[in-house]
């Protein structure tokens, strides 16, 4: 599968994660699936992180889940996947993450060191087995 | 009750793409039961193994939380909702557990290390919740495990799937006379519990491959690498950087040696420092060249010292530094290391983002550079008994090898040599050459093979397997 997102939208990612550093960001990427199974992020719904007591973890709660895909539906829109940063620590899933993965979902983690947001890369779930599989990222540029 | 369950996108895959699904029950929990049995690929993803719902998966009962009711014993109404909603949590590691405590007798085992401030309780706690991974048991992966049993790392995985031999004891000092002919695997857990009954062994039977470096190397915290090849050595470098493990990196060949900590998290990884491996057959493995036993119990010493260091954080680490240690001269130097921007696997720009396939990238298994005429040891035979002085064998090894042992009436021109004295042969003459192996042997096939002798043959297999096959009383190295 592939994730496409606008350079924008990648960048506004990395500025959320240098806001919330040194704690975690997240949010829900929102947009469409097209006939060939690839999804287009059309925004993002920063969400607020309900993890306070580690700055390493972050949880969108149930609740604020069900208030933006009902917020989303109106707007013809639906989930397909969360982003989230690693602070000082590098964009790729760790145990924790596999963990707590559901399939289909993409997973756009994005790495912020020392403050600074640097590369992005996305992940879902494999279908077999508790992994995480690098997922194709097609970062569109703007016009 | 007939209820409708609705399936968020994420498992509409195992629904057949329906995002409700009409179900019969009394209770929440008869509904998901009913839910799991006509879809069970479900069931991974929603309940654990003692079949209680995962704890960021949520049920809405309608509108509330059914954790605010009575859970899965809430009764359902005709025409009630259940809708699945998950909670989304994740995050970069955590570095701070709860530490194991020690035992009286730990206490006492450990009183050396007790003694020092920068291991203290806390260090040795450290070391006991520690899980290391060793790939390797042989001639590094023996003293560095031996090391780290006796200094209290509570979980030693070792990965290796070959046997003790003979040849091994020379310098594999964690097996033994008496456990020759048994897996490495074995006969090193029996050494290393009973130096520490309190460690926990983890074996892993299996050759590492780009199939399961992943899932082994993810169980634990740091990786120490034992390995004498190039491909796993690439593989084990690769895995520890998408895996975020720092690599705790270890070498040696003849009386030579290097060591070094790779964490790309914090420092360079492998690649940063060789980004190409060399070609195949350049560098000789120690079972070709040869290496001085003690030489790994210095080097694989310094892995154990680092991967210690690492784990109870004192002292300056290896990170960023190659150390380089010439036992004949007794002499270590040190080189800086630096992270390499253009890195393919961590760089800014990686490309590597999953494992590839490195005996293919390592150029092994690739057709041989030259491929002329063999002759298997025992048609060798008859035509030495047949022919006798008409058949010029030439032995290409070194003199020291000549002197192990080698086929009578042979003459010894090592291959080195070779160019600077073709003029010794006669170009009529029926030649066959061997060495060790046979790998020499066909080097020295092309370089008579271009000088225009015709008749030229390798001998399969070499010196060796003419002392398996042909003259079982001969000396084998």
């Amino acid at each position: 599968m592939t994730l496409r997102l606008s350079e924008g939208l990648l960048g506004d990612i990395r500025r959320h994660g240098e806001g919330a550093y040194p704690a975690e960001c997240c949010g829900a990427l929102a947009g469409r699936v097209d006939e060939s199974g690839a999804k287009e992020v059309v925004r993002l719904a920063p969400a607020v992180n309900r993890r306070t007591d580690d700055p390493h973890r972050y949880l969108i709660v149930p609740d604020d889940l069900r208030r933006l895909e009902a917020e989303l539906r109106l707007e013809g829109l639906e989930i397909v996947g969360y982003y989230h940063s690693h602070p000082d620590h590098p964009a790729v899933p760790s145990g924790f993450d596999t963990e707590h993965a559901w399939p289909w979902y993409s997973y756009l983690i994005v790495r912020v060191e020392r403050g600074r947001g640097l590369e992005a890369a996305g992940w879902t779930l494999d279908d077999e087995q508790p992994l995480m599989r690098p997922e194709s990222l097609e970062v569109l540029s703007e016009v | 009750m007939s209820v409708t369950v609705t399936i968020p996108t994420p498992l509409r895959s195992f629904t057949g793409g329906r995002d409700a699904v009409e179900l019969a029950g009394e209770t929440v929990g008869e509904v998901l039961d009913g839910l799991l049995a006509t879809h069970g690929g479900l069931k991974r993803h929603l309940v654990q193994e003692d079949g209680r719902l995962r704890n960021f998966v949520n049920l809405y009962l309608n509108d509330t939380d059914i954790r605010q009711l009575d859970s899965t014993d809430t009764p359902v109404r005709e025409g009630d909702v259940l809708t699945i909603v998950p909670s989304i949590a994740g995050g970069r590691p955590a570095v701070e557990t709860e530490l194991p405590k020690l035992s009286h007798a730990e206490v006492l085992r450990y009183s050396r290390h007790l003694l020092l401030p920068e291991v203290g309780v806390e260090g040795q706690r450290k070391l006991k919740a520690a899980r290391v991974l060793t790939i390797g048991a042989g001639g590094l992966g023996s003293p560095l495990s031996l090391y780290l049993a006796a200094a209290g790392v509570g979980t030693i995985g070792i990965v290796d799937f070959d046997v003790v031999d003979l040849t091994n004891l020379q310098r594999q000092i964690v097996h033994g006379t008496s456990t020759l002919g048994r897996s490495k695997l074995e006969s090193a857990k029996a050494r290393l519990t009973d130096l520490n009954p309190n460690l926990n062994v983890e074996g892993h039977e299996a050759r590492l491959s780009a199939e399961n470096a992943l899932d082994i190397i993810r169980e634990y915290d740091i990786v120490v690498d034992g390995t004498d090849n190039f491909p796993t050595r690439y593989l084990v470098n690769d895995a520890c950087v998408l895996l975020d493990k720092p690599n705790v990196y270890g070498s040696i060949f003849r009386f030579e040696g290097q060591a070094s900590v790779f964490y790309a998290r914090e420092g360079p990884c492998y690649r940063c420092l060789y980004s190409e491996p060399p070609p195949p057959g350049l560098v000789p493995s120690c079972a070709e060249g040869g290496v001085l036993g003690v030489l790994p119990g210095i080097i694989g010493s310094i892995q154990a010292l680092e991967t210690i260091k690492l784990i109870i954080g004192a002292g300056d680490s290896l990170i960023g530094r190659l150390v380089l240690f010439d036992a004949l001269k007794l002499r270590f130097r040190e080189l800086k290391l630096r992270k390499d921007p253009d890195c393919p696997i961590c760089g800014d720009n990686s490309t590597i983002r999953e494992l590839i396939d490195y005996e293919a990238f390592c150029g092994i298994g690739a057709a041989p550079a030259y491929q002329g005429p063999e002759v298997v040891v025992e048609q060798l035979k008859l035509e030495l008994d047949d022919k006798g002085d008409d058949l010029v064998l030439i032995d290409v090894r070194e003199p020291h090898e000549w002197e192990i042992a080698h086929i009578e009436g042979a003459r010894l021109i090592p291959l080195g040599q070779l160019p600077d004295r073709i003029g010794e042969l006669d170009g009529h003459a029926e030649i066959v050459t061997y060495c060790h192996k046979g790998s020499r042997s066909m080097k020295a096939l092309e370089i008579l093979r271009g000088a225009g002798f015709g008749k030229v043959r390798s001998l399969a297999g070499g010196v060796d397997a003419w002392a398996s096959r042909i003259e079982p009383g001969m000396a084998r190295y």
